[in-house]
C-alpha cells in the first residue's frame, strides 16, 4: 500500500476548518487557534480532497516511498 | 505547494486578502490546474476581472491581467480578444458583477459568441460590500438589505446565458473541485463564448445569516443539493426537488465572432460590399 505524507503551511492557514471537515480519515487535528494540523498522516490514503479544497494552498499531500 | 499553484500564482501577493473558508480561493486553484493541463503559454493568456471579492482573482494569477470595472469586464475582454485573437482570454466576475452590474454585457458577449471563457464565481451575494441581495440570491434568503428574506425571484444564469447564446454552459460548485477543473478546460477547448458558473460559499456575507455557520457546513450543502446532469435525466421530479444540476450543461455550434470580423475586413479589403 502506498504512504502519504501530509503538510500543512501553518502561516498561511487561515483556520477555516474544511480540511479537517473533508478527511474520510481524521488525518487532521486543530490547534489552539483553530488551525489545521497534521494528526496522524498514517491514515492518508491520498484522495487529496483537502489539497483539492484547501482555499488558502496550505495543504500539501504527496507519496512517500 | 502544488506545482501548478507555484507556477500560476504570483507567489508575493499570497496568502490572498480573501476571508477563511472563502470559496473564492478553490475556485481559484481549479482553475490553475485546469491551465496547467492546458498547459497554456502565460504569456499568450489574458485574465481580465471587474470588481468585488471574485474579481480579486487576477491580483493573484500570473498571468497578462487586467482588473476592471464593475461589471464591465467582459467588454475589456472583448476589446482584447477583438484586437488580438490569438490571446486565450478568461474572465473571472461574481454573481452580482455578471448578473446584475453587467447584465448587459453578459447577454451581449453571449449572443456575438466571441471566444472568451466567462467564470462567474456565485456566492449569491455581494460579499465585498456588506452582504447585500444580488440577482442571484435565492428567494426567502436573508441580506443586509433584504433582512425579512428576499422576495424576488433569482435568476437562472446558465439557462439566461443559453438563451442569449453562449455556445458552452456548464455548471460547476466548490464541493466538486476536480469536475470543476474538468468544466474550466472544456470551456476554455471550446471556440465561442463559454460561461462555467461556479457555485461558492461566503460563510461570513451569506452564511452566517442564513443558518449555515461555517464553510464546511456550506460545502456539504453542495454536496447535498448538486445533481450532475446525467444523473438527473434518471430522477423524477418530485427527487429532484430543491436540487440544482452541475456538469456540462449545454453545447451548441455557432459562427464565432473574431473569425466572423476576420472575414469581414479580408472582404473589405479586397474590395468587396
Amino acid at each position: 500500500m502506498k504512504k502519504y505524507q501530509v503538510k500543512v503551511n501553518e502561516k498561511r492557514c487561515k483556520a477555516c476548518g474544511i480540511c479537517i471537515g473533508l478527511c474520510p480519515k481524521e488525518v487532521f487535528g486543530e490547534d489552539y487557534l483553530g488551525k489545521a494540523v497534521v494528526k496522524d498522516d498514517g491514515k492518508c490514503t491520498g484522495c487529496k480532497i483537502c489539497e483539492l479544497h484547501c482555499p488558502d494552498y496550505c495543504v500539501e499531500v504527496g507519496e512517500t516511498a | 505547494m502544488n506545482s501548478a499553484y507555484e507556477k500560476y500564482f504570483r507567489q508575493d501577493r499570497l496568502p490572498h486578502i480573501w476571508c477563511p473558508g472563502c470559496g473564492n480561493g478553490i475556485v481559484l486553484s481549479a482553475f490553475a490546474r485546469a491551465m496547467e493541463e492546458l498547459n497554456i503559454d502565460q504569456d499568450k493568456t489574458v485574465v481580465v476581472s471587474g470588481i468585488g471579492c471574485s474579481s480579486r482573482a487576477t491580483t493573484y494569477v500570473d498571468f497578462n491581467t487586467l482588473h476592471t470595472t464593475h461589471g464591465r469586464a467582459l467588454a475589456f475582454a472583448t476589446g482584447v480578444k477583438l484586437a488580438n485573437p490569438e490571446l486565450n482570454v478568461f474572465v473571472f466576475m461574481g454573481d452580482g458583477d455578471s448578473s446584475a452590474i453587467g447584465g448587459n454585457h453578459l447577454i451581449h458577449a453571449s449572443r456575438r459568441n466571441i471566444d472568451i471563457t466567462a467564470i462567474i464565481i456565485d456566492n449569491n451575494i455581494y460579499g465585498m460590500t456588506g452582504g447585500q441581495y444580488s440577482p442571484l440570491t435565492p428567494t426567502g434568503k436573508k441580506a443586509t438589505t433584504a433582512p425579512y428574506g428576499m422576495v424576488e425571484r433569482n435568476f437562472d444564469l446558465c439557462e439566461l446565458v443559453k438563451g442569449a447564446g453562449a455556445t458552452f454552459v456548464a455548471r460547476g460548485t466548490v464541493y466538486h473541485a476536480k469536475q470543476l477543473t474538468d468544466l474550466i478546460v472544456a470551456g476554455a477547448k471550446n471556440k465561442g463564448f463559454s460561461v462555467i458558473e461556479a457555485v461558492s460559499q461566503c460563510p461570513i456575507s451569506y452564511g452566517r445569516r442564513n443558518k449555515m455557520k461555517n464553510a464546511l457546513e456550506m460545502i456539504n450543502w453542495q454536496k447535498e443539493h448538486a445533481v450532475n446532469v446525467k444523473a438527473a435525466q434518471k430522477m423524477n421530479p418530485e427527487q429532484l426537488k430543491d436540487k440544482f444540476l452541475i456538469g456540462e450543461l449545454y453545447r451548441a455550434e455557432a459562427p464565432e465572432y473574431t473569425a466572423e470580423y476576420d472575414k469581414l475586413i479580408e472582404r473589405v479589403q479586397k474590395g468587396g460590399k
